[in-house]
């Protein structure tokens, strides 16, 4: 495939490890975030934790737009199918995302609830012009990749005429997300999470570009390199900040050039602005309130904001109190630290959000990288 | 053959649909019996037109399978549920090393269905067991209300004799063994998606669907000592390969590298987010055998011409906690779990 399997050659990949391993100074630590679930997906699927020496530990970010998403709103979307009978359309992997009471999209849709998988909100679009008699909800979720789509539909949706569609808008922001790590006490008083730098997202990078990463270099004096979801980039983008920390420089590097500028993508920006106005805050599975993190419909499209059009209460719901997910997405615990992985949560009934999502840090661990915790159990009971 | 009653008008194959009355036991069943499944059929078993075939069977092991087929789109590039309905059984049958010899079909009809979608769709099983060799030689039809099927199901029984020699079984699986597989993953699976609703892109991959029967057989011959063989379908390659780890108490280890796939598959896997040792094959097998006869096997498979893209895929090994692992392009190492639920899309 060409553009693709350059960025997954293998020898050059061993190669790029080989400079790793030689330029890691065995006397310290580097531990660097990959802050996008794509990236944490990547990074077990290539099996790069097996390339990188011992004292290079990738800690796995909040990134997963499906991990993050808050309980009460998943239920909003599934009283919204059940209750208001409106053809709900969403991105497929939120449709075995838990709620709360075990209930999820696809038991509402066995149960009798339209809820209908899309691959873009242009077909969202679509079910509503070909369905004029019923009202189509678009839930849309994501981060600032999947927000200026949303953005066009709207604009679509109003040049259309249409009057039975609309969204439910659960779009959130890199950024915020980065800060609310960075504040949280457990990196900062607690002194429990040590974390020297950043791999930057791959492609919310190429919509925001690289200019917003610039303050965590400057007042937070963490090393940044935006990377692609290639495993090369990967590993070029790890050997890039492992320089970094050598040489005592934290600045926002790119590795991946071929598709990310410092100013991003003007005009998705400009359709964003125009739709999107910022919540005060947003509740995020695992991370909890974070304030100005999340984007709302502007009041001059409101008539496609399904939560004016739909009365659909807001109802906070608790997570399981074992779950560590809270701290994984924090950067603060593994996976394996979490008495429920494995055990009680499993891909195929997730307790916490990081177990949801193919992207999530213990889906991972759980469906590629089980091989090393058992080596680490047996190693452990030796 | 002759038919039993004359019927007063012809079943109107062209314009007609499938009514209550064409499951309902009467003159209407008998006449969609007569003019449709025996005309494609026929076979001196069938045509004796009792409640049950009654048939010798060469001396050996006598082996069995069944499959439900509810596929949507009912046709698809590279086959239709007919055709899929034989090749299902018949390789299911095949993969124990027997050579399969009869079939049993139940429809289950939509009311409402066109006949003449119905008669392409028998004369292509028609077709497909004559090339499997196979005599189809029992059946039955129901019909439920609109509504209430999805057009049409088809249920197939496959019976098959096993030569002397053969013992393959998912528990012989030994560790050491060598893994084959015949040919390219995933073809199956992303032809059919290319064709589910709010999924249209253009491909040119069609389904793998295809009786194995013949590749079996010129490779039990040639090496009887394979330890087991299966066509890895639903859950695609990893699901077979989790199948005989639990089995046989083994580990596997494949090579990410030695992985047959056709560019394009790989394409539409990338984009879909999907992962093609996942994604289900309707024509092709996995063979294990001893590491000391694999470059014999892969050279039979190869010769055949079912098996021109045959590989060594990977090696059983000795593994209490009877995990998959690929090794990667890389020289990492991953899992590869069984699939939980359905392969959702990711979406970015």
């Amino acid at each position: 495939m060409k553009y693709v399997e350059e960025y997954r050659d293998g020898k050059l990949a061993r190669e790029i490890a080989e400079r790793i391993r030689q330029e890691a100074q065995p006397t310290r630590e580097y531990n660097l975030m990959e802050f996008c679930g794509g990236h944490t997906h990547a990074i077990f699927r290539y099996g790069i934790p097996d390339l990188l020496p011992d004292n290079v530990n990738m800690i796995h970010g909040p990134g997963c737009p499906v991990c993050v998403l808050p309980i009460s709103r998943l239920d909003m979307a599934i009283e919204l199918a059940v209750s208001h009978g409106v053809i709900l359309c969403s991105y497929g992997d939120m449709m075995r995302v838990p709620g709360s009471r075990k209930r999820n999209l696809l038991k509402a849709r066995a149960a009798g609830a339209d809820v209908r998988m899309v691959y873009s909100c242009m077909d969202a679009l679509k079910l509503a012009q070909d369905n004029p008699d019923r009202e189509v909800v678009f839930f849309a979720i994501g981060f600032e990749t999947t927000t200026p789509p949303t953005a066009l539909v709207i604009h679509q949706a109003k040049k259309l005429g249409l009057t039975n569609f609309t969204v439910f808008c659960n779009h959130v922001l890199t950024p915020a997300a980065i800060s609310s790590i960075l504040d949280s006490p457990e990196a900062g008083e607690l002194g429990l999470l040590s974390l020297d730098g950043f791999v930057g997202p791959a492609h919310v990078s190429t919509v925001i570009g690289s200019q917003p990463y610039e303050r965590f270099a400057t007042d937070y004096n963490k090393s940044i390199v935006i990377a692609g979801f290639e495993p090369l980039d990967l590993l070029q983008a790890i050997l890039m900040l492992i320089r970094q920390l050598n040489d005592g420089r934290a600045e926002v590097e790119n590795e991946f050039s071929r598709a990310v500028s410092r100013e991003g993508n003007e005009r998705a920006k400009d359709i964003v602005d125009k739709t999107f106005a910022m919540r005060d805050a947003f509740e995020w599975r695992g991370l909890g309130l974070v304030p100005h993190s999340a984007l709302k419909i502007r009041p001059e499209f409101s008539q496609f904001d399904a939560e004016i059009r739909f009365p659909v209460e807001y109802r906070s719901s608790a997570e399981n109190s074992a779950c560590e997910c809270g701290a994984i997405l924090h950067g603060v615990k593994s996976p394996r630290d979490c008495t429920l992985f494995g055990g009680a949560c499993t891909p195929e009934n997730p307790l916490g959000p990081c177990m949801v999502s193919s992207e999530g840090a213990c889906a991972a661990y759980y469906s590629y990288g089980r091989h090393q915790e058992s080596l680490i159990n047996t190693a452990s009971v030796e | 053959m002759t038919k039993r009653t004359e019927y007063s008008h012809q079943l109107d194959l062209q314009h007609g649909r499938v009514e209550m009355a064409h499951g309902g036991g009467g003159k209407a069943m008998a006449q969609l019996i007569d003019e449709l499944f025996l005309q494609a059929f026929s076979n001196p078993w069938l045509e004796q037109m009792n409640d049950q075939a009654c048939f010798n069977l060469p001396p050996g092991r006598v082996v069995m399978a069944t499959d439900s087929h509810v596929i949507s789109p009912l046709f698809f590039p590279g086959g239709d549920i007919g055709a899929l309905s034989v090749h299902g059984t018949v390789n299911d049958v095949a993969m124990s090393g027997a050579v399969p010899k009869f079939l049993s079909a139940g429809f289950i009809l939509e009311e409402g269905f066109a006949l003449v979608d119905l008669q392409r769709i028998v004369i292509s099983m028609a077709q497909a067991a004559e090339v499997a060799g196979v005599a189809i030689v029992t059946g039955d039809t129901k019909v439920v209300e609109r509504g209430k099927g999805d057009g049409c199901f088809i249920n197939t029984t496959g019976i098959g004799v096993v030569p002397e020699g053969l013992n393959l079984s998912g528990n012989r699986v030994q560790p050491g063994d060598k893994v084959l597989l015949s040919g390219t993953l995933g073809d199956h699976g992303v032809a059919i998606m290319s064709l589910r609703e709010g999924l249209t892109f253009e491909t040119s991959i069609e389904s793998d669907s295809q009786a194995l029967h013949d590749l079996v057989a010129a490779m039990v011959t040639e090496v009887p000592q394979i330890h087991c063989m299966r066509d890895p379908t639903r859950g695609g390659l990893a699901a077979t390969l989790n199948e005989i780890a639990q089995s046989s108490g083994v580990g596997v280890s494949i090579y990410e590298a030695n992985m047959p796939i056709k560019p394009q598959v790989s394409a539409a896997c990338e984009f879909l987010g999907l992962d093609p040792l996942y994604v289900a094959n309707e024509g092709k097998l996995v063979a294990f055998c001893p590491a000391v006869k694999a470059e014999q096997l892969l050279a039979v498979m190869r010769q055949h011409p079912q098996g021109t893209e045959a590989a060594i895929i990977g090696e059983v090994t000795a593994d209490p906690l009877k995990f998959v692992q690929m090794e990667t392009v890389f020289g990492g190492k991953r899992m590869v779990d069984w699939m939980s639920a359905e392969q959702l899309p990711r979406i970015c």
